[in-house]
């Protein structure tokens, strides 16, 4: 699948957003003050609505995408748009109670994490829910995307939050763990990605056309000599050699980098610059799995080319 | 609504005759023609004298070479546009209720107008049915040429898809799959018309009749087909004796 | 439910008009209905364009090309004005001029030539559809150099065909898909009765009937044939016959059909010493002889009661007691093809055809054509008066065309075909294969082809023609040929189409003679249309030690910005099919059908926006300008205002015109009638065309029909009964072998004397095609050829926005086993080597195709530059042609000759026949070689994005 920028920013801002939210609702100690409190609030909805807006560049007719709240009763986008807002909007009612009536509505909290987690399991969904992409259409899916987004949370959280401890351990171990738990889901993903392909379903050329049964087949010409929307969208080819040194460059630098960065924190005390440079770290390897996510990814459509 | 109905009243389609399809691209380009300024937004070309000319086209023909066993390759002509699907998953995937499938007849349409072109409904289709136009950024399908098999401007002979009416090889059917009487039921049921991608669980419409068995060049005559000689080969003769017998049998 | 806010619309608006007029996206000619919508200024644009369901070749379908009209007629690389070349030729530098001074140019050039010396014009067209017209002005101006294509194309299927029994495929003839059982197919060029053969061959299908597909290629046709034979290329003549052998072994031929309406019976001279060795025996008023096995003797063959006896041996003379002796040619047939050499174990190897698969074919072929024949319930007379209750059909029918044609074989083997079609009694039998108004037509039918050469005077007759002995070859006392392109000489002497692809070398070489004028229409010689076209280009810009061209002038007609215009000195901008008229004549090439007389025009269903005029109207303004007889009335002034007044009012003979229908003062006449002023009115209305039904007696055997040949004399097809013997055994030819002899004048040169005994065989016969007999084929091993795509035309659909997305470039396609050796798998680049030259192209794994040869799509390569199009298109890039390694000659032999690469009977260029060898090119620039400058456009690119027909959209 063509990897489109607009989407990748989007599913992984708007995940960490999301993430962050989810802990804050959770009730997250953070620094007193309305200037911290907003701060943190701005930064967790700001994330997730920068990301929003970044979807939006990826579609033909960003000013009619209002109409996209419309079918949440079959469609994984449009339940996401809606989670989204109303995920959004109490959020917004919940940092404003916060910041400046030092309110925070315990029970509020708890129906935006809730909601926070939905919204990113609904994007995920969209992926998930294609048949026409083997790699994608599992539950391992939305696991990813949610450890991804607790993880990334739960750095910023340790970042910017005003607890050194958290469930009986430092913020930096605990950051450490959910990151290790993320990649470890994104490694089972992986490990069934390889194994799922096409070939696995017993789908091929031959299964498709249905011309199978007469022997092997093959593309002997396209319809057209050029490139299509389909070729372009769908029959997106990366190299093996090319998607293995991706991989890496997303385990050094979503992985391997925060976990140094998590210990250093951790062993020198400087943990809010460390955390932070560690949650950057982490966003530039998961804009690499992200990137890998789409370019990786075969549909079906790519068994006709 | 992006909910598919529960049934339809007719189910709208084609049967596709790999047997007879040459290959010719006269159902692609008539179709362009026709729905480039017919239903919805034109069907636009990027770069049409350019480097690198593309466009949206709604059916396109893909050719395979297939190598049996124990006989020559063969190629097969393969057209491929919207097989109106029942369980059409481009449609419930949709956000904004520009995809629908109508219960009426079964057709799969996008209401342009809705359509915030997000492309979701191409990656749902296993196909490769949907198209994102490039400049006017709606995805376009095959209608079933919507406008024209209602239409009461044109003859009711020409009220059939134009990629139907155009074929030259008549490798393409219309009809009402719903009907068990129909003509396309019937060769359906006949000539093992299949589906594509049943693993798919989408229920297409459009059917597709396998090529027939082509005979193997190594294959001698049987022996009752086998030619017999007409006359003795060492007669000194042969042939010209053999004259003189079919010549008197002529009078 | 699924209910939308707004439902499509039930009946929206189709068009405000429909236009019916003739489609030119290829040479198929079916009918359009060309339907036209306001556009955004107000003025009528076309919305869309179907096939005319009324059409009696393509009854509503319509191919890609035809469906893509729309994208060819607003075309960007449409001419808009008359161009004067201010640059150096090639460059494709013009100023805009009007069309007062270019008339004035070339009615000058023209002008001063043909008061001087009228050879010096040398006037070829290339997709020409009205050669009726263009060959008259070229009659009427003197000039002895006029021909149209065919000689590039396949005049070895028409001169093959009519030579053998009046009739050819495709133009004058079509396969009985109603009726047949079995049809083969040989190597068809995909724009040649394109759509008929589509719905035809969807027809055999839905009887359940068997086609069998002859290519080395297993695409388009042969994808959907039950059976593939993979020939090998060229040797498909050895195949057909290799056939002959097993029904002549199995005595599965039609006696009855062969002694009633072919050459079978006639008497051959055996005399060895004799002048007239191998000529037929023949009664002082010239009527060959038969054995009548009533009494034993020699008499007329046409003699009232006669039974022919198809061997045995008379001794000629008086009361049959001369020393000489002659023999039924059928014995000399039987006694050909019975030889071993046709049997299929000794053709399998070099034909690349399994011994089973001949021998089977063969024994299906017989069992339709004598088990399954087809009885037509009609009663009929024949041309002796013997009436006929039924008509009984031998339902085998052939088709062919290009892939037999394009060898220096051709002719024998399309000759050959046509011999298993005879011997098989299915020649316009009930399911066999049919002629189509006017035809049948045999040699004694056409005219001869004329020369001449007087100042200031018309050609006696038409150039082109069918010589009947080597006497009528058009050839100087020294034997030296009269025309520039050398046809009826000795290189080519039954030229019948003409040799336009040796014109420029010929002018080039001033061999026979330098020319003043090269005027050319619709030819892209520069590119796709010859052979060499480096050459050629070179050829068109050469200049002389004096510093001018050695072609002095170019004048160029062409609708578009193609590779020749940038030749041109003077562009005479042409419209598109859509704004012209035309007329598909019965005169020339008509559209009929076998069970119709037909004819079609074309008119301009949509205005010009440019300063452009039809090439036909454009020369009735020069042969007025130049006071042509026929052109001009006798106060001096012009006879025709435009094409469409001569398509009206000229009289070919009295009462024959270029339009059949609608003739007579009030339009009541058919055929033959005074001009009707309203006639192309009366074609307008009825679709573009007109439809004259054959009556049903007539149906069938019409080369001896008696119905026939009185409806066709009323209609005007002829002007008397015509008697068609069909020629087995072809006389004319073995005329050559007596002059190559030494026995019969004119003697050829001493150097082609051994080709003609080899080739001339007076019986169908095969040879080698010549390039693979020229060349090492161990440094040579393999065959190239190239297919064209059913979705594109020669090169005018490259400027076509939709088209070249389908065809954009083009591989080579090449067996899986070749690239094994040479290492090349999909996405490589090779050089593709032959004796001439190299090309660098992409390569495609094929495995559907003979082994031993690779082949591309034809024309899709084009000059950087040319067409509108974008300097970086993938045309000019990725695409090639192969035309660049094939040479108009044959390599260099000892003998210091350099002969034609062609068919030495018919010239016909044998680009098929090319031998090359495949090497991996080294992994550089993915760049196709050669390539050459960037040739400026004189008209707009355009970059814009097309949005066709949102002003239509909501």
């Amino acid at each position: 699948m063509h990897p489109a920028v607009s989407v990748i920013f989007f599913t992984v801002t708007s995940g960490v957003g999301l993430g962050l939210m989810f802990l804050l609702g959770l009730g997250w100690p953070m620094h007193e003050g309305m200037i911290p409190v907003l701060l943190s609030c701005i930064l967790a909805g700001g994330l997730t609505v920068a990301g929003l807006i970044s979807s939006t560049f990826h579609l033909g007719h960003p000013e009619r995408a209002w109409r996209a709240f419309s079918q949440w009763r079959s469609s994984w986008l449009s339940r996401e748009g809606v989670l989204a807002v109303v995920t959004l909007t109490l959020f917004g009612i919940y940092s404003l109670a916060w910041a400046f009536f030092d309110m925070r509505i315990e029970l509020l909290g708890y129906v935006i994490s809730i909601l926070a987690a939905l919204t990113v399991y609904a994007t995920a969904m969209i992926y998930a829910q294609l048949k026409t992409v083997p790699n994608w259409n599992s539950q391992l899916t939305p696991l990813c995307y949610l450890a991804f987004s607790l993880a990334g949370g739960v750095i910023l959280a340790s970042a910017i939050g005003s607890a050194e401890m958290m469930l009986s351990l430092p913020t930096p171990i605990l950051s450490a763990i959910a990151l290790v738990i993320a990649w470890l889901a994104k490694l089972i993903w992986w490990s069934r990605a390889g194994k799922i392909g096409f070939s696995a379903t017993g789908s091929d050329t031959g299964t498709a056309t249905g011309l199978g049964k007469i022997g092997k087949v093959k593309l002997f010409e396209k319809p057209h000599s050029g490139e299509n929307y389909l070729t372009k969208e769908m029959v997106h080819q990366i190299g093996r050699k090319h998607a293995n040194k991706l991989r890496l460059i997303a385990l050094v630098l979503g992985l391997a980098m925060p976990l140094v960065l998590c210990f250093l924190a951790l062993s020198t005390g400087a943990i809010v610059p460390l955390l932070i440079l560690g949650f950057i770290s982490m966003m530039a390897g998961l804009f690499a799995e992200r990137w890998l996510f789409f370019a990786e990814a075969k549909h079906a459509v790519s068994l006709f080319y | 609504m992006t909910l598919l109905p529960e049934t339809t009243q007719k189910k709208l389609g084609l049967v596709i005759d790999l047997d007879v399809c040459v290959g010719c691209h006269a159902c692609v380009v008539n179709c362009k023609e026709w729905n480039t300024g017919g239903y919805g937004a034109p069907l636009s070309d990027v770069e049409p004298y350019g480097d690198n000319p593309s466009g949206a086209w709604l059916n396109r023909i893909h050719t395979f070479e297939i190598t049996p066993a124990d006989a020559p390759a063969q190629i097969v002509h393969f057209p491929k546009s919207c097989l109106h699907c029942e369980d059409a998953p481009c449609v419930t995937v949709c956000p904004t209720g520009a995809s629908y499938k109508r219960s009426e007849d079964g057709i799969v349409l996008v209401e342009e107008d809705k359509c915030i072109g997000c492309g979701l409904c191409a990656w749902a289709c296993p196909y490769g049915a949907r198209e994102m136009d490039p400049v006017e950024n709606v995805m376009k399908k095959c209608t079933l040429c919507v406008d024209r098999i209602y239409n009461d401007n044109l003859l009711e002979i020409d009220r059939t898809p134009a990629c139907v009416k155009t074929c030259p090889a008549n490798a393409r059917h219309f009809g009402d799959f719903a009907d068990p009487n129909s003509a396309v039921s019937i060769m359906t049921l006949e000539r093992g018309g299949y589906d594509l991608m049943p693993e798919m669980d989408t229920k297409p419409v459009n059917k597709y009749l396998p090529p027939r068995p082509k005979a193997n060049p190594a294959t001698a005559a049987s022996e009752s087909k086998q030619l017999a000689p007409a006359f003795a080969p060492k007669a000194g003769e042969g042939l010209l004796g053999w004259i003189d017998r079919a010549l008197e049998k002529l009078g | 439910m699924a209910v939308p806010a707004i439902e499509a619309e039930k009946s929206p608006h189709v068009s405000d008009e429909i236009r019916k007029t003739t489609c030119y996206m290829c040479a198929c000619r079916c009918g359009i209905n060309v339907h036209l919508r306001k556009g955004e200024n107000g003025q009528p644009k076309i919305r869309y364009i179907e096939g005319n369901r009324d059409h009696p070749i393509n009854k509503g379908v319509l191919c890609a090309k035809g469906s893509a009209g729309i994208m060819q007629h607003y075309s960007p690389a449409r001419l808009s004005k008359p161009l004067k070349r201010v640059g150096e030729r090639g460059e494709g530098k013009f100023e805009e001029i009007e069309w007062d001074e270019a008339l004035a140019i070339a009615g000058k050039w023209l002008g001063d030539v043909r008061a001087s010396d009228p050879k010096k014009l040398a006037f070829f067209t290339g997709r020409d559809q009205s050669q009726s017209f263009t060959g008259w002005w070229a009659q009427q101006f003197g000039t002895p150099n006029f021909a149209a294509h065919g000689g590039f194309c396949s005049v070895n299927m028409a001169a093959g065909g009519i030579y053998t029994f009046g009739g050819a495929f495709w133009e004058f003839g079509a396969p009985d898909w109603e009726k047949s059982e079995f049809f083969m197919i040989f190597g068809v060029a995909e724009d040649h009765d394109s759509n008929p053969i589509k719905m035809g061959l969807s027809r055999m299908k839905a009887r359940g009937k068997k086609i069998v597909g002859v290519n080395p290629v297993r695409t388009g046709y042969n994808a959907i044939a039950d059976e593939w034979v993979a020939i090998t290329p060229g040797t498909d003549g050895l195949f057909v016959l290799a056939i002959v052998h097993e029904l002549l072994k199995a005595g599965k031929i039609d006696l009855d059909y062969l002694i009633r309406y072919t050459n079978a019976p006639w008497l051959v001279i055996d005399d060895p010493d004799a002048d007239d060795h191998g000529l037929f025996a023949r009664d002082k008023d010239g009527n060959a002889l038969v054995l009548d096995r009533k009494t034993g003797k020699a008499v007329a063959y046409n003699k009232k009661g006669v039974k022919s006896h198809l061997k045995g041996e008379v001794k000629l003379g008086r009361l049959g007691r001369g020393k000489r002796r002659a023999v039924p040619s059928f014995e000399l047939l039987a006694r050909k093809y019975l030889s071993e050499e046709y049997a299929p174990e000794n053709v399998s190897e070099t034909t690349g055809i399994p011994v089973n698969q001949i021998k089977r074919l063969a024994a299906e072929i017989a069992e339709a054509a004598f088990e399954k024949e087809v009885v037509v319930h009609q009663p009929w007379t024949d041309m002796k008066g013997e009436k006929h209750d039924k008509m009984i059909g031998r339902p085998v029918a052939f088709h062919a065309m290009r892939g037999i044609s394009a060898h220096s074989n051709g002719f024998q083997t399309c000759r050959s075909i046509h011999l298993l079609q005879i011997l098989l009694g299915s020649i316009d039998s009930p399911g066999g294969f049919r002629f189509k108004p006017p035809y049948p037509r045999p040699i004694a039918g056409q005219p001869k082809p004329h020369g001449g050469n007087k100042p200031n005077e018309p050609l006696s007759g038409p150039h082109l023609g069918f010589l009947r002995s080597p006497q009528e070859m058009l050839i100087n006392e020294d034997g030296s040929p009269q025309r520039i392109d050398k046809a009826f000489s000795w290189e080519a002497p039954m030229s019948s189409h003409g040799l336009m692809h040796m014109v420029i070398s010929n002018a080039h070489a001033r061999d026979p003679y330098g020319i003043d004028v090269l005027f050319m229409y619709m030819a892209n010689m520069s590119w796709n249309s010859s052979m060499n076209s480096v050459g050629v280009m070179k050829m068109l810009t050469d200049k002389d030690e004096d510093g001018e061209y050695i072609i002095p002038k170019i004048i160029y007609s062409d609708a578009y910005s193609s590779e020749m215009v940038a030749f041109a000195d003077l562009i005479l901008p042409d419209t598109t099919y859509l704004e012209r008229h035309d007329a598909i004549s019965m005169l020339d090439r008509p559209i009929s059908e076998p069970e119709a007389m037909c004819d079609a025009i074309r008119w301009p269903v949509i205005e010009p926006d440019r300063d452009v005029r039809g090439f036909q109207t454009t020369l009735i303004n020069l042969g007025s300008l130049l006071k042509l007889p026929g052109m001009t009335n006798e106060d001096g002034t012009a006879k025709y205002k435009d094409y469409a007044d001569y398509i009206t009012n000229h009289q070919r003979k009295p009462g024959i015109g270029p339009l059949a229908g609608w003739r007579g003062k009030d339009g009541s006449k058919t055929g033959r009638g005074e001009p009707n002023p309203d006639q192309i009115q009366r074609y307008i209305e009825n679709g573009g065309f007109s439809e004259t039904h054959v009556p049903k007696e007539a149906l069938y055997f019409k080369h001896a029909n008696m119905a026939w040949q009185n409806w066709a004399v009323e209609m005007g097809l002829q002007d008397a009964p015509v008697e068609n013997v069909f020629q087995l055994y072809l006389e004319p030819l073995r005329q050559f072998q007596l002059c190559a002899e030494g026995k019969a004048k004119p003697e050829p040169p001493e150097s082609h004397k051994q080709r003609i005994l080899q080739c001339f065989d007076p019986l169908p016969s095969w040879y080698e095609p010549f390039e693979g007999t020229a060349i090492d084929t161990k440094e040579f091993p393999y065959h190239a050829l190239t297919q064209r795509p059913a979705a594109m035309y020669h090169s005018w659909g490259s400027q076509n926005a939709w088209l070249r997305q389908i065809h954009g470039s083009n591989p080579m396609y090449i067996p899986s086993e070749i690239c094994d050796e040479a290492g090349l798998e999909d996405g490589d680049w090779a050089w593709i080597i032959s004796h001439h030259g190299r090309i660098k192209v992409p390569v495609a794994r094929m495995g559907a195709v003979n082994n031993k040869t690779m082949w591309t799509w034809n024309a899709i390569g084009k000059r950087k530059g040319a067409w509108s199009l974008s300097p970086g298109a993938p045309e000019s890039t990725k695409g090639f042609l192969l035309n660049h390694i094939i040479n108009e000659l044959l390599p260099p032999k000892g003998d210091g000759l350099r002969w034609s690469n062609s068919d030495p009977i018919t010239g016909q260029a044998a680009w098929f026949d090319l031998r090359v060898r495949v090497e991996k090119a080294e992994a550089d620039e993915e760049l196709s070689l050669p390539q050459y400058d960037e040739q400026k456009n004189p008209v707009d690119r355009k970059t814009e994005t097309l949005s066709y027909g949102k002003e239509w959209t909501k």
